[in-house]
């Protein structure tokens, strides 16, 4: 008897937190289609609805064109990561060579020392090789993770030496057996190691807003960020808030579909860390 | 942790002295992107920051030679020490918050109740949403006078409280939005360890007539015990990573109250073109990080 109520006390506590979660989101979507005057109420009726923030906000600030840019810039850089760190994970795991061990620390080392380091001379390395204001100064220092290599060593570490003998024996050279054999078994790593990096690239305000002035070269976080900040939207809850349901809404929908995937990624990324 | 220890794996048709040759011309070849882009974009950035700290540079213009006087700076200048009490007042808030939170959902969502993915999924949410968009979003929510917060204070007749806009509120107010934004992520962490602990253990503890709080003690806590290892190194990390939140939310304000080191080497850099100070500022942001989390995980060992 206790145990049932219990049970329905941790429902309607859960059910209150759940509350506290959603609510802000989906009040921020309302919000952006009420009249000017009731954005601020806190509840979802209104007297009418209409669209006039966001006509507002793409005359203000090319928005879509920053959605196209975090886009390319994600993809791209994901796309690397997938490919050159599983190289890297693949020749730690399975290839014996000079300075294997070395090589390993290394990136041990990195994982470890703190962004802040490196930020300002990675920003004047931008300036010295004529990379800022272009997609090459947001996609290439992303091209690669010591977190992402660590993780794919660790998942090749447990392929059976038989796949790679067989493989060899029928003449096959290390990179088929890394894209034609061990990728296709590798589908949980690399699905966690894209969502995290793509998710995290994606949501990167700092980097974008240090490396790029160029309006048609923002992404979303940084011309978001900057338009809440900037005169531009003074005063204008509405607006701003367009934004941010803009920014909010692809990744509301991709994770209503793909939850089970994005929890999964992340927590085991957690806790390898 | 398996992630860190190094197994000696390798191929076992090595034996032959030319196919070791090959294995070894291989592994360079698939190691050395790695290799390139280490070099490019971390040794080298490492080895200028050193360079840089010695020097004023406004990135036009030549290096102009400083010897100690970034370090000479930082040491009196006391909105760099107000960024530094900024960041750990932060700390102090939201780990310990973030902790228990985390745990508490966790342990709720570890018991057999209905929803519990539709729960998971909620907490989940801020996680994966842009900082910037909760930023903008809890902008509103803040706001002294039109504020969704203080609409429902004044419901209870509470007065108004300046959120964002008081010295004393800031910093706190951005430490429970920070909360809010990554609970979720600690709550799957913590859900994973609960999920490790044998039913039957609890069952036994039971029977031996363990009441909630022993059962929570004796075999929850221990068990958990390396999650929270994980959780107080990445809220910490985080913590030291505070930038976007007050960026928008603030600027850094009222009064250098929210100025996180982060923001601070930013606005030395691209406010005051001051790259030798902006990279000092780093720097000792860096050993502070190091510091901080190595002092955390003595203490933390020497619990176990």
């Amino acid at each position: 008897m206790t145990n049932r109520w219990m049970k329905w006390i941790g429902f309607a506590a859960m059910a209150l937190v759940a509350f506290s979660f959603l609510y802000p989101f989906l009040w921020m979507f309302v919000a952006t289609i009420k009249p000017e005057t009731e954005i601020t109420e806190v509840g979802l009726l209104a007297s009418s609805y209409n669209v006039d923030n966001y006509k507002v906000l793409l005359d203000r600030i090319p928005i879509l064109r920053a959605f196209f840019n975090s886009l390319i810039v994600s993809v791209a850089s994901t796309v690397a990561v997938l490919i050159f760190c599983s190289l890297a994970g693949y020749a730690l795991a399975r290839l014996r060579f000079p300075g294997r061990g070395f090589i390993h620390n290394l990136i041990l080392f990195t994982m470890v020392m703190p962004f802040q380091l490196t930020l300002i001379p990675l920003y004047v390395l931008m300036v010295k090789f004529g990379w800022v204001d272009t997609y090459a100064a947001l996609i290439l220092p992303y091209t690669m993770s010591a977190f992402a290599i660590l993780l794919f060593r660790q998942f090749f570490l447990q392929m059976p030496q038989d796949l790679i003998d067989a493989a060899r024996i029928d003449g096959l050279g290390e990179l088929s057996i890394l894209f034609r054999i061990f990728w296709p078994l590798s589908r949980p790593i690399l699905i966690t190691v894209g969502i995290v990096h793509f998710m995290g690239i994606w949501n990167e305000a700092l980097w974008p807003l240090i490396v790029i002035r160029d309006e048609m070269l923002m992404t979303m976080p940084q011309m978001v960020a900057l338009f809440a900040v900037a005169g531009q939207a003074e005063g204008q809850f509405g607006v701003q808030l367009s934004a941010a349901a803009l920014m909010t809404l692809p990744v509301v929908i991709v994770f209503v579909f793909l939850q089970r995937y994005f929890i999964e990624s992340m927590a085991t990324s957690g806790l390898k860390e | 942790m398996s992630l860190f220890t190094s197994v000696d794996h390798g191929s076992t048709v090595t034996k032959h002295p030319g196919l070791a040759a090959k294995e070894a011309r291989a592994g360079r070849i698939l190691i050395a992107p790695y290799v390139i882009f280490f070099l490019i974009f971390s040794a080298y950035p490492l080895i200028f920051s050193l360079v840089l700290v010695f020097h004023h540079w406004s990135i036009v213009g030549p290096l102009e030679w400083a010897g100690l006087d970034n370090f000479a700076e930082l040491i009196s200048d006391d909105v760099f020490w107000k960024s530094i009490t900024n960041t750990l007042l932060f700390i102090i808030i939201h780990v310990p918050l973030q902790v228990v939170v985390a745990l508490f959902l966790a342990a709720v969502l570890n018991e057999n109740i209905p929803a519990r993915g539709f729960f998971r999924a909620s907490f989940f949410l801020p996680v994966v949403v842009s900082g910037v968009a909760v930023t903008v979003l809890w902008k509103q929510l803040f706001s002294t006078d039109a504020g969704l917060f203080n609409q429902v204070l004044a419901w209870f007749n509470i007065a108004r409280v300046p959120w964002l806009s008081s010295p004393d509120w800031a910093m706190p107010s951005i430490a429970v939005m920070a909360t809010w934004k990554n609970v979720g992520l600690y709550v799957i962490l913590f859900l994973a360890g609960l999920q490790n602990v044998p039913r039957s253990l609890y069952e036994a503890a039971e029977m031996d007539g363990a009441g909630w709080w022993d059962k929570f003690r004796y075999i929850t806590v221990p068990a958990i015990n390396p999650v929270v290892v994980i959780v107080l190194i990445l809220s910490t990390l985080g913590g030291f990573s505070l930038f976007i939140e007050p960026y928008v939310l603030t600027g850094g304000g009222p009064m250098n109250s929210t100025l996180s080191g982060v923001l601070y080497i930013y606005r030395q850099a691209f406010g005051f073109f001051r790259m030798g100070y902006a990279a000092t500022v780093g720097l000792a942001l860096a050993v502070v990080v190091v510091g901080v989390v190595l002092i955390q995980r003595r203490i933390v060992e020497r619990e176990d």
